[in-house]
């Protein structure tokens, strides 16, 4: 056999180029035509009624009454400061939890810490919590009755129903998602190149920028993309800490539902496709995203398997 | 005729795995296809299983054209490099499996199952293995179980592709031998794909030479190492794992004929 | 922020630590990060209900009500999982096996339960399945009631749950080896025996994986559900919605009863799927 390594696409002595795309052999012990038209059928049914009905609803309504109303709900004071609270409250929280990503990913995979199992699952814990649940916990240690709550009130400082408390129970709900896309990216990567940048003299800073970055760009992304449409759209934990004070704590969501409650259906399915908007954004960005994701983690795990081979 | 090939020819895109390929194999035979990596040695492999379906020229099982049978009618056992064996069913179970997916009619009962199966497994010197799963099992026992398995519907045809190529040194050559006695015990036509040159003529009765699509020269062991027909067999026969460190071997590129 | 290394020294504490730089300023920052955001605010949940005692704490979080809402929760949670199980394993074969127009466009859609505002969800189902919506309207002529009942909420909890499971199914699916499935081909298995004996094992841990993050997801669901459930007690209440009530009424206690029990009940969740599902993939090691 020849000394060079046989890449794994050439398993059958095929030429990368010429196999298929997908990794995974095609099976021509495949399902005769008919099942497989059924199949795809009912799944796209199925996706279409689940999913897609509900989103086109959002824009169905949101122009039943003509584009005028609709630009007119639009322009609504009340709405526009709604809007303006929901970025201000995403502009905080996803800088710091990008920030908190980065740092955790950082220690976990370039450190060997120990115990990063347990930082792990506490990363990941926000994700299991109920957001009325975490709500609740942000009013345990602010509210009146709270663990702070006397002290605040001594120095005069209020922070739940405000918008602090607002951002504080979004910075919780969204902790986890760079994070999440991080860890294991860097894990993956390893630490060699990280560490030859050391022999060379760069400082932390310098390696972080120039070696490990551009490595994790496009994790990063998808986590930024993921923690922001999460932060804009954050209801539950938000409407329990906000006190729903109208014009000042309403987030974009809780002024959705301040419309939705006073019959004023246009109004808030206008709101509501600003997000669903952003939503659909969202999704382009993910598909996007994803495939130079894969592209990358392909190539790592590929690198990896000539090196083992 | 056991298996007979007739200008069979496969493409994938603009690359031609097989090329007009023909050739019969005795019933009864153990035959070993080699060739370096791309020579199409597998494709026609999974041709003859089914697995593949050709562009040109017919495959005959026992006289039959197979193209209208798949894989699960052609009454052929395969065996596959990685075993591929079902990972979530015992050792038993994986040997069995093949018996208990006939329909109903045709189904033995229980106990002729577990009957053939214990055989089977005797056979194959994993007689005590049974309620075993196969990720306790070594590489070299795997790969027994999957012949067991493959054995048990009692194939007309016996297709190995590099069933030790995933294996370590030692224990190939074993299992070469090991495979060899088999084969004289059960008398089953065997095709065997190997890119080891030196397994083929231990084990074949007749070797078939395959570069670049074709079967470049087909005979026993002794007479091709007598007469290799081009200069780039003879280098390659004469190359084996073993021997292949310091300068690579120069395939280079020669015009292979058909025999 | 570089960490020195004293020359020619090496000690156990530098041996066990990184080389890399950064590495306790960052620990450090995400210790107290975790500590004030994470473990601060869950540890309140707990301390409160000591605080209440132990008849306290069993009296809020069994009343009548409230085993009402945990009957409904996870009714509904469970419902919801297991159609998402059956559809998402469906939408999961289809994307990875089929190649049809519009593959991406429905991959894309998948994560729309993730990327959009559960209120918006929320509103845009319950319009959708009202008396005169385009759904509703069509099952009101067979008495089928959505908006407003139970069946609402597990319809809600299925719209929001899916991409879990199709999320988890869809990697392993990818990278299933052909070769068993050929191989079962071999042996004279047709696609449907090949399916049920071979594939469908290979995936279970995946499935379950799947399954109970989406169970996970839809007992903590107020958003999605806080519209089309219509809030009755005892009959649509479900228990973050109980929750919500009680705050309203600042009965902190009662709800963080209530909360604790729905954290448990997830915890058991998890920690037996995480059980299922490392059996099940210890075989296929």
């Amino acid at each position: 056999m020849s000394t060079t390594s046989v890449p794994t696409a050439a398993r059958h002595g095929i030429p990368p180029g010429a196999r298929a795309r997908r990794q995974t052999a095609h099976v021509p012990t495949s399902e005769r035509d008919i099942a497989r038209g059924v199949l795809i059928t009912a799944a796209l049914a199925y996706l279409f009624l689940s999913l897609g009905l509900p989103l086109f609803v959002v824009f169905h309504e949101a122009f039943k009454k003509g584009v005028g109303a609709y630009l007119t709900a639009l322009r609504d004071p009340e709405l526009l400061r709604a809007l303006r609270l929901t970025l201000l409250v995403a502009g905080i929280a996803v800088p710091l939890n990008v920030t908190f990503g980065i740092a955790a990913a950082w220690a976990i995979t370039k450190g060997k810490v120990r115990g990063r199992t347990l930082l792990i699952a506490l990363a990941d814990l926000p994700l299991a919590v109920s957001p009325v649940i975490a709500g609740l916990t942000f009013m345990l240690l602010f509210g009146m009755q709270g663990w702070f709550g006397p002290w605040l009130k001594a120095h005069d400082i209020q922070i739940a129903f405000t918008v602090s408390a607002v951002v504080l129970a979004t910075i919780f709900v969204t902790l986890p998602f760079v994070a999440r896309e991080l860890i294991p990216l860097m894990e993956e990567q390893g630490v060699v190149e990280e560490e030859a940048a050391v022999t060379l003299g760069a400082s932390g800073w310098q390696i972080f920028r120039r070696v490990t970055l551009p490595n994790i760009r496009w994790g990063l992304l998808y986590g930024v993309v993921l923690c922001n449409a999460r932060a804009m759209g954050e209801f539950g934990a938000v409407s329990v800490v906000s006190g729903r004070i109208r014009g000042q704590t309403t987030t974009l969501p809780l002024h959705i539902e301040i419309l939705y409650n006073e019959y004023d259906f246009t109004a808030a399915f206008a709101a509501s496709s600003l997000l669903a908007l952003l939503a659909v954004v969202t999704l382009a960005a993910k598909h996007l995203l994803e495939r130079s994701h894969h592209v990358a983690r392909a190539r790592i795990i590929e690198e990896q398997h000539e090196r083992e081979s | 005729m056991s298996v007979a090939l007739d200008r069979v020819s496969k493409r994938f895109g603009s690359f031609t795995a097989l090329n007009e390929v023909s050739f019969d194999i005795e019933e009864g035979e153990l035959v070993a296809l080699v060739g370096p990596s791309g020579s199409g040695k597998s494709t026609l492999l999974r041709v003859i299983a089914g697995l593949e379906r050709q562009d040109a020229g017919i495959v005959r099982i026992h006289g039959d054209d197979a193209a209208p049978l798949g894989p699960g009618d052609r009454r052929i056992g395969f065996v596959f490099q990685h075993y591929a064996l079902f990972r979530h069913m015992t050792v038993f179970e994986n040997v069995a499996f093949g018996l208990r997916v006939r329909p109903r009619r045709e189904r033995p009962s229980g106990a002729e199952i577990t009957r053939v199966v214990r055989d089977l497994l005797e056979l194959v010197e994993l007689g005590a293995l049974g309620g075993r799963y196969p990720t306790e099992l070594s590489g070299g026992q795997q790969q027994r179980v999957a012949l067991a398995r493959a054995l048990a519907v009692q194939p007309r045809v016996l297709l190995l592709d590099e069933p030790f190529g995933a294996l370590d040194a030692r224990v190939r050559k074993q299992l070469r031998q090991w495979l060899r006695n088999l084969h004289d015990q059960v008398k089953v036509t065997t095709v065997l794909v190997t890119h080891d040159s030196e397994e083929a003529c231990e084990v074949a009765d007749r070797v078939a030479v395959m570069h670049e699509g074709r079967i470049a020269q087909i005979g026993t062991a002794k007479e091709l190492a007598r007469e290799p027909g081009t200069p780039f067999l003879g280098a390659f026969l004469e190359s084996s794992p073993r021997k292949a460190s310091g300068a690579p071997r120069p395939f280079g590129v020669a015009p292979g004929g058909t025999s | 922020m570089m960490q020195t290394v004293p020359a020619g020294a090496t000690t156990r504490a530098s041996r066990a630590r990184s080389v890399l730089p950064g590495v306790r300023i960052t620990l450090g920052f995400t210790l107290a990060y975790l500590t004030i955001l994470v473990a601060i605010p869950l540890s309140t949940l707990f301390v409160r209900s000591a605080r209440m005692g132990w008849s306290g704490f069993l009296s809020a979080a069994t009343s009548p009500r409230a085993i009402a809402a945990y009957r409904l929760s996870i009714g509904s949670s469970v419902t919801a999982a297991l159609v998402n199980g059956v559809f998402g394993l469906l939408v999961a074969w289809v994307l990875t096996r089929y190649r049809f127009t519009g593959r991406a466009i429905a991959d894309a859609l998948v994560d729309l339960p993730f990327a959009l505002p559960t209120a918006v969800a929320g509103v845009a189902l319950t319009t959708l399945y009202s008396q005169n919506g385009l759904m509703g309207a069509l099952l009101a002529p067979h008495g089928i009631k959505v908006a407003y009942t139970p069946l609402g909420i597990t319809v809600a909890l299925t719209f929001i749950g899916l991409p879990f499971v199709v999320r988890s199914v869809q990697p392993v699916l990818e990278t299933l080896p052909g070769e068993i499935e050929e191989a079962a081909a071999t042996l004279g298995a047709d696609r449907w025996q090949t399916f049920l004996r071979v594939t469908l094992p290979a995936l279970m841990p995946a499935l379950v994986a799947g399954v109970s993050l989406s169970f996970a997801r839809a007992i903590g669901e107020y958003g999605s559900v806080v519209f089309i459930s219509g809030n009755m007690p005892g009959l649509t209440e479900i228990a973050p919605l109980l929750i919500m009530s009680k705050l309203e009424q600042y009965d902190y206690g009662g709800a963080t009863a209530i909360a604790v029990v729905m954290l448990l009940v997830s915890a058991v969740i998890l920690v037996s799927a995480g059980m299922i599902q490392r059996r099940a993939a210890r075989r296929a090691a």
